[in-house]
């Protein structure tokens, strides 16, 4: 369990780290080290250099913009966990920080460190492309931004262009007033992967209908999902648990889940189906009280 | 590589591999064979040391990122030598030990968590040692033995009979 031998460089700007990573095509970028050290010392990434960006300050931070809550790659997931700013503004991500890793893990481990390593069971992930938040990466050439939606290629591969670093990920914020999340995930043991994760945001109207939707599962097999197809469904009605069952089932009925020795396809597929109409249900009622409490005023 | 480490309040350096976790180098380097060696992929907590006063896995930083913290090990938690922290004592009196492999992990742990939360519920202890694998005592005694030393130190700062 001892990593192979690599060079360690230590760069003290994202410009430097850029210039690097432009140099040769065998060099891994480290910042809390969570999830990329077991890789190492299972030898499963034998990488020839270690450039370790954690202590770039230009990287950490939480920013309120027009575009969205935009966290820096480096911030960690304890400063994330404790953040009023996206506890207020992306409230789904703010719900998923206990299941992820533990208190230890989160105090070192990043939020672009969890994106970047693109687990598939993985609950960072999975928020970023529930709500489709921006992925900011940056080259020699310049900054650009890709769609989480078309970040998660595979099991911890993603659109990351080898020369680039990812620098921040850009969390859209709802304009809507009334909005709710679910989250709900099956594990082994609190904190360990999940077998399957589910999250969903709904906004509804004063008349509780629902104007946004968005669903997400985990762990079912190469990457996170949304169902779309489900969401769309869902927009427009009042989101009865008989209308979430029905888009549920649809949406998932062609999806290609994995089995492993944890859990099999079939347990998969049925397990993911009901929590994320359970997600479906918490969210909705969360934003159904803020509504309510909203009219009483 | 040369490395510069602030260990117990001590300054130590070493010439280490890239490669060498801080682990290794605590126990190998510097013969700080309290922190445990078990998983050595981030799962068990065995190796767990304070970096700047916080619990985090010395199986996952390599020596050589270990500088500009202030790190923390078993040996530095006693008092005095020779003597245990009130939490140690704690683990003691509750059987909170039986192998002991886990034990400098633990009670790093709870050294943290009883800084930052004098008063812990019972989740609150299970939530912070949820890191920690203990495979001898079912986690009863050491949930017991961490709120005695949460109920000891309370009772350390309290005012005392007659006093006021």
């Amino acid at each position: 369990m001892k990593p192979v031998p690599f060079d360690y460089i230590r760069p003290s700007s994202v410009a430097e780290t850029c210039a690097l990573l432009a140099q040769d095509g065998d060099s891994r970028v480290i910042a809390g080290g969570q999830s990329l050290v077991p890789m190492l010392a299972m030898r499963l990434a034998r990488p020839e250099r270690l450039i370790d960006i954690l202590r770039l300050s230009e990287l950490a931070g939480i920013k309120d913009s027009d575009d969205g809550i935009v966290i820096g790659a480096t911030t960690r997931q304890a400063a994330a966990e404790r953040d009023p700013l996206i506890a207020a503004k992306v409230p789904l991500l703010a719900e998923v920080f206990p299941w992820v890793g533990h208190p230890a893990t989160r105090r070192r481990g990043t939020i672009g460190g969890s994106i970047a390593h693109a687990d598939p069971s993985a609950e960072i992930p999975l928020v970023a492309l529930t709500l489709d938040a921006g992925i900011v990466v940056r080259d020699l050439k310049g900054e650009t931004t890709i769609k989480a939606s078309e970040f998660f290629l595979g099991p911890m591969v993603t659109a990351i262009p080898q020369s680039a670093l990812l620098t921040a990920i850009r969390f859209p914020v709802w304009p809507q007033h009334h909005i709710g999340t679910g989250f709900h995930e099956v594990n082994a043991r609190h904190s360990d992967f999940a077998f399957v994760c589910a999250a969903a945001q709904v906004a509804l109207d004063e008349a509780g209908r629902c104007t946004a939707c968005a669903i997400g599962i985990g762990g079912l097999g190469e990457y996170p999902v949304r169902l779309d197809q489900a969401s769309k469904a869902l927009i427009g009605g009042d989101l009865g648990e008989a209308a979430i069952a029905e888009a549920v089932d649809a949406a998932m009925a062609d999806l290609n889940i994995w089995g492993d020795l944890h859990a099999s396809a079939d347990y998969r597929r049925r397990t993911g189906g009901v929590l994320a109409r359970r997600a479906l249900n918490d969210a909705r009622q969360a934003a159904h009280s803020l509504s309510t409490m909203a009219r009483r005023q | 590589m040369k490395v510069a480490l602030s260990i117990n309040g001590e300054s130590r350096s070493a010439d280490v591999e890239p490669r060498k976790t801080l682990l290794d180098c605590l126990r190998d380097d510097f013969g700080l064979t309290g922190s445990h060696t078990g998983c050595e992929h981030g799962i068990c907590g065995a190796c767990t040391v304070l970096l700047d006063g916080e619990p985090s896995r010395s199986c996952l930083i390599f020596a050589v990122q270990g500088d500009g913290y202030e790190i923390t090990t078993i040996e530095g938690i006693a008092p005095a030598p020779g003597e245990l922290s009130v939490i140690q004592d704690a683990f003691c009196e509750m059987h909170g030990l039986q192998c002991g492999y886990c034990t400098p992990g633990m009670v790093l742990t709870a050294t943290a968590l009883l800084r930052d939360n004098p008063q812990p519920t019972r989740k609150d202890i299970v939530e912070a040692i949820s890191g920690n694998i203990c495979r001898c005592t079912g986690y009863g005694q050491i949930v017991e033995a961490i709120a005695l030393a949460a109920e000891r130190l309370a009772l350390a700062n309290a005012p005392k009979a007659g006093t006021r």
